[in-house]
């Protein structure tokens, strides 16, 4: 199936800004988040299609998936 | 009070009340300057320190910024410049939490730090910059730890509660205290060249929304420190969106989160009112 992948902020840094990807039926969010090298207590915000998404969210054909990295200094 | 009164009015230039005419009646009548601020507000007299704030901000909403009281939890990178700001824009009293003292570290962005202050508690120097910037303006200082435990006595009857706080764990206690007690929370977090803003009011549960896959630990804070532009930033939002709370004009970021990127110059908002409400045990 076909899924475009945003990055935002430091998760941005040595990969991409947007990606297309094919990848398996029923991949789910995790799976995608450790194939970029990232961890889950590394995850901010998961949106998928604009809405909030879990990490054992399955992904849909052409789903966009958008991953921010946790930020919570002051 | 009555002599003290006539005597501003008589200091009055154009609606305009000069801060030499308050500090002349200040030494007359021995009243603070926040007696003196209250007295000239509520008797339609503009203290001309404000006057650049006239055009946006009534005298009755000047008056009612003096009446309120703004808890500020974090004397650091964020709460210093909300302080800062607080102060100027006339928010008559001001209630400053934080534990900590100065360190080196904190002088590349910390605008209440400077190497005189290093060593100092940071609710200390919020205090004395106050009352250098702005004597009309009360500020109460608690140096402690903000937590459930403490943190419906802190903020006890206080309008709105700014977070400026550099942990997540606590951050969560500060929402679920704001939540329960039913006082808006503005929300804002930073780290290196990125940060988000957000406003929850009471019954809405969006900070814990923000930090729902939050496990422990800090966020990209950790490696990429801050910059001394990123706080200011998201303080300045933070302060736009208090000002807001209390005269309750203007659209608020409730239910949304912006979150922004000075590196790409990008600004994302991001919607959380598809979110279910539900309370996440801080502890």
């Amino acid at each position: 199936m076909h899924v475009t992948v945003k990055l935002f902020a430091t998760f941005r840094n040595g990969r991409f800004k947007i990606a297309e990807r094919e990848l398996a039926e029923g991949t789910d969010v995790r799976t995608v988040v450790l194939s970029l090298g990232l961890t889950e207590q590394e995850i901010g915000i998961i949106m998928i299609n604009g809405r909030h998404g879990e990490l054992e969210q399955k992904l849909a054909e052409n789903d966009t998936l958008s991953l921010f990295p946790l930020v919570g200094g002051g | 009070m009555e002599d003290a009164l006539d005597f501003l009015k008589e200091g009055t230039r154009d609606g305009l009340l000069p801060w030499s005419a308050q500090c002349a009646a200040a030494g007359r009548f021995g009243l603070s300057h926040a007696q003196l601020e209250g007295l000239a507000l509520d008797n339609g007299l503009f203290p001309a320190r404000y006057q650049r704030n006239r055009n946006m901000i009534s005298l009755d909403e000047q008056r009612r910024l003096f009446q309120s009281r703004v808890a500020v939890i974090g004397c650091g990178g964020l709460g210093g410049y909300v302080i800062e700001e607080l102060a100027r824009l006339g928010v008559g009293h001001i209630v400053a939490i934080d534990p900590d003292i100065f360190e080196e570290h904190n002088l590349n962005r910390q605008i209440l730090s400077t190497p005189a202050t290093l060593g100092k508690a940071k609710v200390d120097a919020a205090l004395h910059r106050v009352t250098e910037i702005n004597p009309a303006v009360t500020v109460t200082p608690i140096r402690d730890a903000f937590c459930l435990a403490n943190g419906f006595e802190f903020l006890a009857g206080v309008q709105v509660a700014v977070d400026a706080l550099d942990s997540i764990s606590y951050r969560l206690e500060l929402a679920e205290v704001c939540t329960t007690a039913g006082i808006p929370m503005v929300h804002g977090a930073i780290g290196g060249w990125y940060g988000h803003v957000a406003t929850q009011l009471p019954g809405d549960t969006t900070v814990q929304s923000i930090y729902r896959h939050w496990v422990a630990g800090k966020g990209i804070e950790q490696q990429l420190g801050n910059p001394s532009f990123t706080p200011a930033v998201v303080a300045s939002l933070e302060v736009a969106e208090v000002c807001k709370v209390l005269l309750g004009k203007g659209e608020l970021l409730r239910n949304r989160k912006l979150s922004i990127d000075l590196l790409e110059m990008e600004v994302q908002e991001i919607s959380y009112q598809d979110l279910p409400i539900e309370l996440v045990s801080a502890a």
